[in-house]
């Protein structure tokens, strides 16, 4: 397992605050897409990032944001929210609605924000970690120091094109960080069913790639390890491998509505006591930097706040029936009609 | 001012095509199988590492391992962040390993991100048929391509047309599919001396005038059909040949004013018959032009047969001016 950490508090109150706010805002915001799912208000498959807060947080806050690059799977609603997206537009495209980032042509497992750097918000398991590399492979072909994130999941770890972007991520020293998150389960299979070996991390072995296995439930301990590998990593110009050890607390997407399938009621009680926000509150309070009054008071302002970005959501319109031939191409028009 | 003209093979203009976009602009690179310091196994790339990764110590020509589905992934990457590769396919067959970054990704990009983010990508390489390749080096994949929304698809048959379209493509912001058929390679063509010199997509040229019916082909079945042509003029058959060139988009205008010219059509591919592209053409002139039309669109297509080793069996497997004509004659009857 990841190393335990032993905190000595570097951060200011001011970035703990931060951080803590951040990865409550990610929770309501993602309780709240769960809501208007069960609405009918958002269709298709939509997968929330709850237990896994922490992750995002830690690594976001180690890059310098709109100016690095980050790219993960469909789990895609936290990075922008803590990138500084527009919150409204990432719930109006969960909502496929006309204020959406793309004008409700994604949806919730395509939401992207290239201005603050975001690149999506791919659907394809494994597909979108060469493109991760690609963008790497852009800020070192343009000598920028710029550093390529890319998300991915435990399941998407065995994709034959991760291993084949692995290979030339190191052979053409790209900088970019692969951090697979290693929350247990690809869809309703269990780890151990999916990888013959479950040390994730040594993916990035073969091909010379410094790789390491951390902790993601410890948004202090994230952080640290995150800046200290992007820092590496900006230095260096030289790919890195990071399995990062987290747990989804909801079903695998909105749909999966049985988890006793893959996993029991006393194993996810078990993980529930990792939980990245009640960890934090803990310190936070122990460290005497707030008390409980003022978390809940922050908890309420949140839950306000996601509150009126609903609203705001459900309110922008639907896209005109027109708008189907908008951005098939760019500066050309597809051909109209059955 | 009326550009000079210089005579060169397809395979040259193709590569004068790269080098003057590499020249132009520091954002075009190239990359894929051998390539660089192989010079490429069709030769297009020949010169290209020694001038700018030797000489100019730049990056710009990329050598890639065999994995068609990461480099390609890694150059729509670099496309997203602005740069614009261009990908060679050692043969469009191996793109087939590809597809889902070509069709999953690069072609829903732009409209996925709602407009955010453009893909300038080439993918090019030959197509079809070379020499007794047989089963896995043979196929003709642009009708695959053509199938799908997001992409641009070329498949110029001449000289000219593959160096003026082969630079819009690289300057355009769509992913673009550009296929050549081995067998054109050698063919000989005339070049405008002019650096700026581009093509417009969606263009249908008409190769010969001609009143009595349209031969509609693409790459080198344009090639087949002049000399049909030929053949049928020795016959006082006066054909209209029809050189598609753009699958994706496609100018039907140009096709129907053929057809609505000549009231006969033939439409040749070297792809599998079934399910080919000629079939979009042929159900195409059958919706617009039934009217005009005074016999049924017929389909020349390749054999419906994995591509034979055997000279004689590959040779078999695509159409000739043989199986054209008869065609024709059968229509004519
Ligand atoms: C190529 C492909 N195959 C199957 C799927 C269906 N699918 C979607 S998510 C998923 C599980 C992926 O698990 P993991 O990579 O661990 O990510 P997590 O959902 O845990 O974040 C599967 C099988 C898909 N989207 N793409
Ligand atoms: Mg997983």
């Amino acid at each position: 397992m990841a190393k335990q950490a032993q905190h000595e508090l570097t951060e200011s109150p001011a970035q703990l605050e931060q951080f803590y706010r951040e990865m409550l805002y990610i929770r309501r915001f993602e309780e709240k897409c769960n809501v208007a799912y069960r609405q009918g208000l958002v269709g298709g498959y939509m997968h929330v990032y709850i237990g896994m807060e922490a992750t995002a947080v830690g690594w976001n806050d180690a890059i310098k944001v709109g100016y690095d690059y980050v790219i993960t799977a469909y789990r895609d609603h936290a990075q922008p929210l803590i990138m500084g997206s527009d919150p409204v537009k990432v719930m109006a495209e969960i909502m496929g609605r006309k204020d959406g980032y793309s004008q409700g042509k994604g949806g919730s497992m395509h939401i992207y924000d290239v201005e603050n750097g975001f690149f999506g918000g791919w659907g394809i398991v494994g597909g979108h970690t060469p493109l991760g590399a690609g963008l790497a492979f852009a800020a070192k072909y343009r000598k920028e120091d710029r550093v390529a994130l890319c998300f991915l999941g435990d399941g998407a770890s065995n994709a034959g094109v991760f291993f084949e972007t692995l290979n030339m991520a190191a052979l053409w020293d790209l900088p970019v960080i692969f951090i697979i998150e290693n929350n247990e389960f690809a869809m309703g299979t269990r780890l151990e069913y999916h990888a013959a070996d479950t040390e994730l991390y040594k993916r990035g072995e073969p091909f010379g790639i410094k790789c390491e296995r951390v902790d993601g439930m410890d948004v202090l301990q994230v952080r640290k390890d995150a800046q200290r590998i992007v820092d590496w990593v900006r230095e260096n110009q030289k790919p890195y491998v990071v399995e990062i050890m987290n747990y989804r607390f909801a079903g695998h997407g909105a749909a999966d509505n049985d988890r006793q399938l893959y996993r029991t009621k006393e194993e996810e009680e078990e993980n529930e006591k990792r939980d990245p926000i009640a960890r934090l509150e803990k310190i936070l309070e122990e460290r005497n930097v707030m008390n409980r009054e003022k978390m809940e008071a922050i908890d309420e302002e949140i839950s306000e706040k996601v509150e009126e970005i609903y609203e705001a959501a459900v309110a922008s319109p639907h896209p005109d029936p027109s708008e189907v031939y908008d951005h098939v191409y760019c500066d050309m028009e597809p051909e109209k009609g059955h | 001012m009326a550009a000079v003209l210089t005579e060169m093979s397809y395979r040259d203009a193709i590569r004068r095509a790269i080098v003057e976009e590499l020249d132009r602009d520091k954002d075009v690179f190239v990359m894929g199988e051998d390539i660089g310091r192989y010079q490429g196994t069709f030769r297009v790339t020949e010169g290209l590492f020694k001038k700018y990764n030797e000489e100019q110590g730049e990056w710009r020509i990329i050598d890639t391992p065999i994995v068609e589905p990461g480099f390609t992934g890694i150059a729509i990457g670099a496309a997203m962040a602005g740069l614009r590769p261009i990908v060679e396919m050692m043969t469009m067959s191996f793109s087939i390993l590809a597809l889902d970054q070509i069709i999953n990704h690069a072609a829903k990009i732009h409209y996925m991100t709602g407009g955010q983010v453009k893909v300038p990508l080439v993918v090019r390489g030959p197509g079809g048929a070379a020499k007794q390749l047989s089963a896995q080096h043979s196929h003709s994949m642009e009708g695959w391509y053509a199938h799908c929304p997001g992409l641009v698809v070329l498949a110029p048959a001449t000289a000219r047309d593959a160096y003026g379209l082969l630079k819009a493509s690289i300057r355009n912001d769509n992913p673009v599919v550009f296929t050549e058929n081995p067998g054109l390679y050698t063919t000989k063509g005339e070049i405008p001396d002019d650096p700026d010199f581009t093509l417009p997509f969606g263009k249908a040229n008409i190769l010969k005038e001609g009143k009595d019916i349209s031969l509609i082909g693409y790459s080198r079945m344009t090639m087949l059909n002049l000399e049909v042509a030929e053949r049928l003029a020795e016959d006082g058959i006066d054909a209209e040949v029809v050189d598609v060139v753009s699958l994706l988009p496609l100018d039907t205008e140009t096709i129907f004013n053929s057809v609505r010219k000549t009231h006969r059509a033939v439409v040749v591919y070297e792809d599998w018959k079934h399910g080919g592209f000629g079939g979009e053409i042929a159900s195409r002139i059958g919706e617009e032009c039934f009217d005009d039309l005074d016999a049924p669109v017929v389909r020349v297509g390749g054999l419906n047969v994995p591509m034979p080793y055997s000279r004689v069996l590959e040779l078999e497997c695509m159409p000739k001016v043989d199986d054209v004509l008869a065609s024709i004659y059968k229509l004519l009857k």
